[in-house]
C-alpha cells in the first residue's frame, strides 16, 4: 500500500512539473514576444489563437518537424548530449519549488542548496555543445559562458545567503513560513538586487548575454544547432527564467504568501511579474562587454554582497 | 614552465562574409588571443560588379537607375552627384522649385540613412528596441518616397534639369506629419539608447585623431565627429544649401560615442533644412528641357555632394558620344573603411561590432 502510494506520488509530481513546465514554456515565450512587440511599437504575434497565444506550440510543432543537422566534424556523442544536459536540471529544479502551502514536490532540508547545485549543471552543458561544435564562435560563447556563470555564483549565493542567516534554514517551506509577517525583501533589499542582477547574469539575458550575443558571435554556443535541439537549448532557457523568479519568489516575496486569491494564484502571479521584469530588461537595454561583466560582477557585486552579509551577520547578533 | 605553448596561438576568427553585423558581405579576419584583436585584415570584393567599367558601355541616361544601388539607403543623394555632373556639363541649371525638391528629398534621404544606422549600431551593441523605434521613423519616410517617386528605395527620381515628377499635396501632409513627430521621437530614442551600458560601450574605444582624418582622407560623420568641420554643404555650397540655415555638428574626442553623437545632431539639422525648405518652396515648373539623349561635350568633369556617410565625388570623361568615357566614383564609405584596420588592434571583439558600426559602410558602394 504504501510503495503503490509512493509511486502514485512520483507519477503525479512528473505529471504536474511537465505541464507547469510545458504552459510556462508557451506561456514565457509568448509573453516575451507580447511585451517586446508592445515595447517596440508593434504588436507581437496576432494570428495563430487569441492575440497569438499559441503562437509558441505552432512554433515547436515547427521545430519538431525540422531535420536536425549535426555538422561535419562535432563531437558527436557531446553534441547530441549538450542540449539535454542543459535541459535537464530545469526540471530536476522543479522538485524543489514551494507552489503553494501543499504542492511541493519534496521539501528538503537543504532545498536552497539543491536547487543552485543543480543549476551549475546546466553550464556544462553550454560548455559541451560550444566544444563539441567545433565551431570558433560556439567554443568563444561557451568560453565566456563558462567565465560567466562561475563569476555570477558568487553573488548569487553571497546574497541568499544573507536570506539564510536571518530565517537559519535552507528549507525553503521554512523561508516562506518565515515570511508570514513581512517579506524578506523589505530587510534584505540590497539581496534581492543583487539576486535579480546576478540571475540575469545566470540566464545569459541581454545585458549579460554575451555567450550567444548575436551581433558578435552569430548565435553563441547553439550556432550549429537546429531543429528540436535548439527548441531544447531555448526551453530551457524559458524555464530558467522561470525558476530564478520562482526562487526569488520564494526567498524574498513571501512565496505562495498573499491575501484572498489562493495561495498558487498569488505565486503564480509574483512569479510573473518577476518574468516580467527580466523581459523588459532585455528589450531596454544594449548589451556589456565581456570584460566590463566580469569586472563589475567582480569588483562591485561581489563586495557588495559580502559587505551585505557582513552587515546582516553583525545585526543578527545584535538582535 | 614553458607557458608560450600554452597560449593559443594564432587563432583566427573570420567575421564575414556572412555575419549578423558586416551588414552585408564585408569580411574581417582578426586574429585574436582571447577575446583580444591582435590584428584585423579587412577583405573587400564579395559584392564587386565593376559598375564603373560597366558604365562605359551605357548611355549616360542608362547608368540613372545604377547610381541607385551603390548606397542604397541614400539612393537619391548619389543620383544628386551624377546629375550634378551631368548639369555642371552641359550648362543646365535646374529651376528653383527643383532645386527645393532635390533638398528636400535629399535630406530625407539623409535622415532616413542615419536613422538606419543608429537602429543597426544599436542592434549590434545588442539593443534591440530603438532599431524598431527609429525604423518606424523612416518607415514614414519610404511612405514619402512612394508616394512621390513611386519607389520606396532605389527611387530613380533625378534627372537631368530637375526631377521626374512634381511633390503632390498629399506628399506636404504625410512630410508635416512626420516633422512635427520626428524631433519628439529623435529626443525618446536617444533617452532609451544613452544608458549607462551604451555609453561603457562607446565611450573611449576606437579613437581617430584629426591627422588620421587628413591622412584617410575620412569625410562624413567620421571627419566630423573627430572635430574636423568639412561638410561640403557649408565648405562648398552646391545648389541651394546657401539659403539655409544649419549647423554643423562636431564632435570632440573623435570615439566612438562622438561619431553616433554627430549623427544623431545631423538628424535635427536635416529637419531644420527641411523646415526651412517647405516654408520656402516657390511655384514653378519641377524640370528643365533637357535633351533626349544626352551627350556631354569632350572633356573631364567634376562634382561633388554630401551624402549621408561624407563626400562623392563623381568624374566624368567625356569623349563627346553618348557613353561615358570614364566614369569613377569617390565614395565616402570606402575611404572611411580605410582607417578600420588601424583601429581594431588591441580592442576586444565587442569592440570590432561598435568600432565597425560607427564608422557606418554599405557595402555596394565600397565593392562597386
Amino acid at each position: 500500500m504504501i510503495a503503490d502510494s509512493m509511486i502514485i506520488k512520483v507519477i503525479l509530481s512528473i505529471a504536474g512539473i511537465m505541464i507547469v513546465f510545458t504552459i510556462n514554456a508557451l506561456f514565457a515565450t509568448w509573453l516575451e514576444r507580447k511585451v517586446a512587440g508592445h515595447i517596440q511599437l508593434r504588436l507581437g504575434p496576432m494570428e495563430v489563437g487569441f492575440h497569438g497565444i499559441l503562437q509558441g506550440a505552432a512554433d515547436g510543432l515547427k521545430l519538431i518537424a525540422k531535420e536536425i543537422i549535426t555538422p561535419k566534424g562535432v563531437d558527436k556523442k557531446l553534441f547530441t548530449l549538450a542540449p539535454y544536459l542543459a535541459f535537464f536540471p530545469t526540471l530536476l529544479m522543479f522538485v524543489v519549488i514551494p507552489f503553494s502551502d501543499k504542492l511541493q514536490v519534496r521539501d528538503l532540508n537543504i532545498g536552497l542548496l539543491y536547487f543552485f547545485s543543480i543549476s551549475c549543471i546546466a553550464t556544462l552543458g553550454i560548455f559541451m555543445a560550444g566544444w563539441a561544435s567545433n565551431n570558433k564562435y560556439s567554443l568563444m560563447g561557451a568560453v565566456r559562458s563558462i567565465a560567466q556563470s562561475i563569476a555570477y555564483e558568487i553573488p548569487i549565493i553571497l546574497s541568499i545567503l544573507s536570506v539564510v542567516i536571518i530565517t537559519q534554514s535552507l528549507k525553503l517551506s521554512e523561508i516562506v513560513n518565515y515570511q508570514s509577517k513581512y517579506w524578506l525583501v523589505l530587510v534584505q533589499p540590497i539581496a534581492f538586487v543583487i539576486y535579480v542582477i546576478s540571475a540575469i547574469a545566470e540566464l545569459n539575458r541581454t545585458p549579460f548575454d554575451i555567450p550567444e550575443a548575436e551581433s558578435e558571435l552569430v548565435a553563441g554556443f547553439h550556432t550549429e544547432y537546429s531543429g528540436m535541439r535548439f527548441a531544447v537549448f531555448f526551453m530551457a532557457e524559458y524555464t530558467n527564467i522561470f525558476l530564478v523568479s520562482a526562487m526569488a519568489t520564494t526567498l524574498f516575496l513571501g512565496g505562495w504568501r498573499g491575501p484572498i486569491l489562493p495561495p498558487i494564484v498569488w505565486f503564480f502571479i509574483k512569479t510573473y511579474a518577476l518574468v516580467f521584469f527580466i523581459i523588459w530588461v532585455r528589450w531596454a537595454f544594449p548589451r556589456l562587454r565581456p570584460d566590463q561583466l566580469m569586472s563589475f560582477c567582480w569588483k562591485f557585486l561581489t563586495p557588495l554582497a559580502l559587505l551585505n552579509l557582513l552587515i546582516t551577520t553583525f545585526f543578527m547578533k545584535l538582535f | 614552465m614553458d607557458t608560450e605553448k600554452h597560449i593559443l596561438k594564432d587563432f583566427y576568427v573570420n567575421m564575414g562574409p556572412q555575419h549578423p553585423s558586416t551588414h552585408g558581405v564585408l569580411r574581417i579576419v582578426l586574429k585574436v588571443e582571447g577575446e583580444k584583436v591582435i590584428s584585423s585584415e579587412t577583405v573587400l570584393g564579395y559584392a564587386h560588379r565593376g559598375v564603373e567599367k560597366m558604365a562605359e558601355s551605357k548611355t549616360y541616361v542608362q547608368m540613372m537607375p545604377v547610381m541607385d544601388r551603390f548606397d542604397y539607403v541614400s539612393s537619391m543623394l548619389f543620383e544628386w552627384g551624377y546629375v550634378g555632373c551631368m548639369e555642371k556639363a552641359l550648362g543646365i541649371t535646374p529651376p528653383e522649385r527643383a532645386e527645393y525638391i532635390r533638398v528636400i528629398m535629399a535630406e530625407l534621404n539623409r535622415i532616413g540613412s542615419h536613422l538606419l544606422w543608429a537602429g543597426a549600431f544599436l542592434l549590434d551593441l545588442g539593443a534591440f528596441t530603438p532599431f524598431l523605434w527609429l525604423f518606424d521613423a523612416r518607415e514614414r519616410i519610404l511612405d514619402m518616397f512612394e508616394e512621390v517617386t513611386g519607389q520606396r528605395m532605389t527611387n530613380n527620381y533625378f534627372k537631368v534639369g530637375g526631377v521626374a515628377d512634381d511633390l503632390t499635396p498629399e506628399f506636404f501632409k504625410m512630410l508635416d506629419e512626420f516633422l512635427k513627430m520626428i524631433r519628439g521621437r529623435m529626443a525618446e530614442t536617444e533617452t532609451l539608447i544613452e544608458s549607462i551600458i551604451f555609453l561603457e560601450r562607446v565611450k573611449d574605444i576606437g579613437f581617430i585623431s584629426k591627422e588620421d582624418v587628413i591622412n584617410y582622407s575620412l569625410t562624413g560623420p567620421v571627419a566630423r565627429g573627430s572635430g574636423v568641420n568639412y561638410d561640403i554643404r557649408k565648405n562648398e555650397p552646391y545648389s541651394i544649401y546657401h539659403k539655409f540655415d544649419f549647423e554643423i555638428p562636431l564632435g570632440e574626442k573623435g570615439d566612438c560615442y562622438d561619431r553616433y553623437k554627430v549623427r544623431m545632431k545631423e538628424v535635427i539639422q536635416s529637419v531644420r533644412i527641411i523646415e526651412q525648405a517647405v516654408a520656402s518652396i516657390p511655384e514653378g515648373p519641377y524640370a528643365e528641357k533637357a535633351p533626349k539623349i544626352i551627350k556631354l561635350p569632350e572633356g573631364e568633369y567634376y562634382f561633388a555632394v554630401e551624402t549621408s556617410r561624407g563626400l562623392l565625388g563623381v568624374y566624368l570623361v567625356s569623349d563627346g558620344t553618348s557613353n561615358p568615357y570614364r566614369f569613377k566614383l569617390r565614395d565616402p564609405a570606402f575611404s572611411n573603411l580605410s582607417i578600420l584596420d588601424t583601429l581594431l588592434p588591441g580592442n576586444k571583439i565587442s569592440d570590432v561590432v561598435a568600432i565597425l558600426g560607427s564608422i557606418d559602410v554599405v557595402i555596394p558602394e565600397i565593392d562597386r
